[in-house]
């Protein structure tokens, strides 16, 4: 008889609030494999890792390790029974050593020094057997990233892990931490450990894993073999072909170019290129979507062109303003210049929750007529423009004294939406514009958009529906890795090509532009 | 699993008096260990605080400064920002009075000079508060870390100047000579006199009008200017502030200042309004008071009022007591100040989970249309 699965999950799921985050999830991972979960920021991955780990509990469903039912109210149970973590952002304390930090929390009794006696042993054991090496007496917060993710691997491994789950563990990495990762991954697996690797990147699946299970809202979609499948198919099961969205629309008339970018990069401050020679010009009149799997450098795109960020290289051209490294530009003189943006995360950039829709309804524009007059907020106007606003967009509750967090994720979106067409912008950079949105809503939206551009405004729009981008779009560009891996006219689109594109992920240089696979 | 929200009127108004009730029990238990009848204590109080026109004025005098400190608390705190530094600010406020009046009262006559000696006061405690501000702006040292560090070098500094330089000839203890009448705010007992009302002589001066200027003024400024929202917007969120266009690092600095400014008035109500002189230590820990009145005033306005007239009376109140009571000294008073302090404090939401569940309770039985 064969083993049972070192994990298995059957049937969970989970809600918050109205987002059903895994709706009937079921996963087996076979003992000394190594398993890749993929799917969209948001599909669900991260959840269920938590349920896994004990951090939330599941709604329904349930987990058996080496087939036996377990409840997993707390990390100290997924710990006991074998299971270890490495989190997306690691949960270290910069100001102890790499031995304090290993047996925090796992001291097994008053006194210290034993047990750190016994985490020296261990951690040189280890170095021998797995090649982990780590000098166990340097500071956390003086190690690099790379030298951080392993202390929290051998911190995994002193609780006697035995399965391992790494949630999105190279987003932090350089390539070649990368690759020090995934050797030390594979000498664990050799020595028998059950890994599951959560990542976005189809490069790593592809290259690491023995299974790859694939999740779509919430809900796991397809599982195979890493051997007998491609970069390609992966890709289109992360982002669904699903029915395309009808949307009426003539054909654009795109005029003069309003905003050029030439040779855009960005560097993080950990020296990591985000973004990578991306030109781009958007001409009024018309439509740019951006495709691409997310966490590509969309959205530090569109942080560059809002004025959030300064680009390290290249420059940006709107009206007569040239913006570069040297000469950066706030969000508030980009919108002076006519370049209005809907941020792609809306709590955290569009909106602040405990203020009055009214003003929310006028971030960004606080200074400018009929808000402010003498100085002094005109909180009539206010009111007015945002009563306006929520009848034209049909924001429920109309209410321009509720607060922001009181509406649900469509109407604000919907409210910020309104705020930053209401100005007849020339640009309009719309991130994730109906990201939590209800279908009628969504349609409403696409019309808006649309309206706006046959006014004459240049529109960016970056989504991580693929249909979305097809409905919308008059051009569409397809990232991957930072740069612009090609541009497709909206009428020769097809789902499939676009597909193809976007797995072209981290190319090498001079390779083949996308990777032949049979169907 | 989280209780619905208090309605707001229990949220501001119930719930500190609730904590306030529970930090005099406290203090009654303490009044009763060291043999004092707390029923006595707190008539002695309350009358030593409010008995009298006399104590009123007290009581509002001490009020003002808590004032001129609450809201220079309240002010940074709508932006994120926790100026800890009051004490120190008011300390360079009262040298900036100080040093106009000395420089000025035998050339200049009252009207010029008293705006003068004002605008000293908020000018030197911008100043001092600007130095920690920028350094958070731009350099990334903390402002919790620096504006308290800042009160030692106040400190220091005040008693360089009074000991070595500003001390009066001849005198024993550091202080400047008296400042000329010209450098005097009129005390409000004076002022009505002059109107022919009879009011008892107490320290209450001018300077509480001018508190009262600040309190609209900084509501003005928070509530019903553009400016305003980007401050609050950066207390809120820093990541929408920037997504809004606001410079959150001059934002920073012109914050500080203004909470410097704030505190520095302090220095008017003692040094220009009632000792006319220059002294050490007038500020007397009502810049760290302050904190306190922000925390308990929800940082609006009107609730750093009714928390300073609160801490006004307990420092007046607490005067009477000690000099009424033999056993109980003055440092059982701030005994009490602290458990006050403490309770509407760091305990503040002590007390919120017991209201919400009466509320939640409340609310099964007659569900309220106030959500």
């Amino acid at each position: 008889m064969a083993p049972p699965p070192a994990i298995e999950l059957r049937a969970i799921s989970k809600s918050f609030g109205a987002v059903q985050a895994n709706r009937d999830v079921s996963l087996a991972v076979a003992a000394g494999s190594f398993a890749g979960i993929v799917g969209e920021n948001g599909a669900g991955k991260s959840t269920l890792m938590s349920i896994l780990y004990g951090l939330h509990a599941a709604d329904s469903g349930d987990i058996l390790i080496d087939g036996k039912p377990v409840r997993l109210r707390s990390a100290r149970d997924a710990i006991r029974h074998g299971i270890g973590m490495v989190h997306q952002h690691f949960m270290l304390i910069e100001t102890l050593s790499v031995l304090e930090n290993v047996v925090l929390g796992a001291e097994g009794g008053a006194v210290l020094r034993p047990a750190l006696r016994a985490a020296r042993r261990a951690l040189e054991l280890l170095a021998r057997e797995v090649g982990l090496e780590i000098e166990p007496d340097a500071l956390v917060g003086a190690l690099p990233i790379g030298a951080q993710q392993r202390v929290e691997i051998l911190k995994a491994l002193y609780r006697g892990a035995r399965i391992l789950i790494l949630d999105e563990p190279t987003g932090v990495l350089t390539p070649q931490e990368t690759d020090r990762l995934f050797e030390i991954l594979k000498a664990l697996q050799a020595r028998g450990m059950t890994i599951i690797l959560i990542t976005p990147q189809l490069r790593e699946i592809m290259a690491a894993t023995d299974t790859v299970h694939v999740m779509r809202q919430g809900r796991m979609v397809a599982r195979r073999d890493t051997a007998s499948t491609s970069r390609a198919a992966l890709a289109e099961l992360m982002v669904g072909r699903k029915v395309r969205l009808a949307l009426d629309k003539a054909a654009a008339r795109p005029g003069a170019p309003v905003l050029v970018a030439q040779g855009l990069g960005l560097r993080d401050h950990q020296g990591i290129a985000r973004l990578d020679g991306i030109d781009l010009a958007l001409r009024a009149g018309e439509i740019v979507g951006i495709a691409g799997v997310s966490g590509n450098g969309q959205s530090e795109l569109l942080e560059l062109l809002a004025g959030m960020r300064a680009p390290t290289t290249g420059k940006i051209a709107i009206s007569m303003r040239t913006i570069d490294a040297t000469h950066p530009a706030d969000p508030a003189e980009l919108r002076g210049l006519g370049v209005a943006h809907v941020p792609e995360d809306r709590l955290r950039y569009g909106l602040i929750e405990p203020f009055e829709a009214r003003e929310t309804a006028m971030l960004g524009y606080q200074r400018r007529a009929p808000f402010s007059r003498r100085g002094l907020l005109d909180r009539a106007a206010m009111t007015r423009q945002c009563g306006a606003l929520m009848e034209r967009y049909d924001i429920r509750p109309p209410l321009p004294r509720l607060r922001s967090a009181g509406f649900s994720g469509g109407n604000q979106q919907k409210l910020i939406l309104a705020r930053e067409i209401a100005p007849a912008p020339r640009v309009l950079l719309a991130g994730q514009p109906t990201r939590g949105v209800d279908i009628g809503a969504i349609e409403s939206i696409h019309r808006r958009l649309v309206a706006l551009r046959d006014q004459g405004c240049a529109i960016l729009v970056v989504s991580a529906e693929l249909d979305e981008i097809l409905a919308l779009a008059d051009r569409i560009i397809v990232m991957a890795g930072g740069r612009i891996v090609g541009e497709v006219a909206a009428e020769r689109a097809d789902p499939g090509t676009i597909g193809l594109m976007m797995a072209h992920v981290w190319p090498a240089p001079g390779a083949s532009p996308a990777p032949s696979q049979a169907p | 699993m989280r209780a619905r929200p208090l309605p707001a009127w229990v949220d501001v108004g119930l719930l500190p008096v609730v904590n306030l009730v529970l930090a005099f029990c406290v203090s009654g238990l303490i009044a009763l260990a060291v043999g004092v009848d707390p029923r006595d204590a707190v008539r002695i109080m309350l009358e030593g605080a409010f008995g009298s026109a006399e104590a009123i004025g007290y009581t509002l005098y001490y009020a003002t400064n808590f004032i001129f400190t609450g809201l220079a608390v309240a002010l940074s705190f709508h932006a994120g920002l926790f100026n800890i530094g009051g004490e120190g600010q008011a300390a360079l406020g009262g040298l900036g009075v100080g040093l106009v009046a000395l420089a000025c009262d035998r050339i200049l006559p009252a009207p010029l000079l008293i705006p003068l000696a004002v605008a000293a006061a908020a000018l030197f405690g911008a100043g001092w508060a600007a130095i920690p501000g920028w350094l958070q702006a731009y350099r990334g040292s903390h402002i919790v870390v620096t504006t308290i560090m800042f009160n030692f070098i106040a400190a220091s500094l005040m008693v360089f100047l009074l000991v070595n330089v500003l001390i009066a000839p001849g005198s024993m203890s550091p202080e400047s000579r008296a400042f000329a009448a010209s450098a005097r705010l009129p005390f409000l007992h004076e002022l009505f006199a002059g109107l022919g009302v009879a009011l008892a002589p107490s320290p209450l001066n001018l300077s509480a009008g001018l508190a009262a200027l600040c309190c609209v003024a900084v509501w003005l400024l928070l509530f019903r200017t553009p400016w305003g929202v980007e401050l609050r917007t950066m207390g809120h969120n820093p990541s929408a502030a920037l997504y809004a266009g606001i410079d959150t690092k001059r934002m920073t600095v012109i914050v500080l200042c203004l909470s410097g400014a704030l505190a520095g008035c302090v220095g008017v109500n003692e040094i220009l309004g009632v000792q006319h002189r220059l002294i050490l230590d007038f500020a007397a820990g009502c810049g760290f008071g302050g904190i306190a009145v922000s925390l308990m005033g929800r940082n609006h306005p009107v609730g750093v009022v009714l928390a300073s007239l609160l801490f006004g009376g307990l420092v007046q109140g607490g005067a009477e007591l000690s000099f009424a009571m033999p056993s109980v000294t003055r440092d059982m008073v701030v005994v009490i100040q602290g458990l006050v302090i403490l309770f509407s404090g760091a305990l503040a939401n002590l007390a919120r989970p017991w209201l919400e569940a009466g509320f939640a309770r409340l609310g099964r039985v007659a569900p309220d249309g106030a959500g």
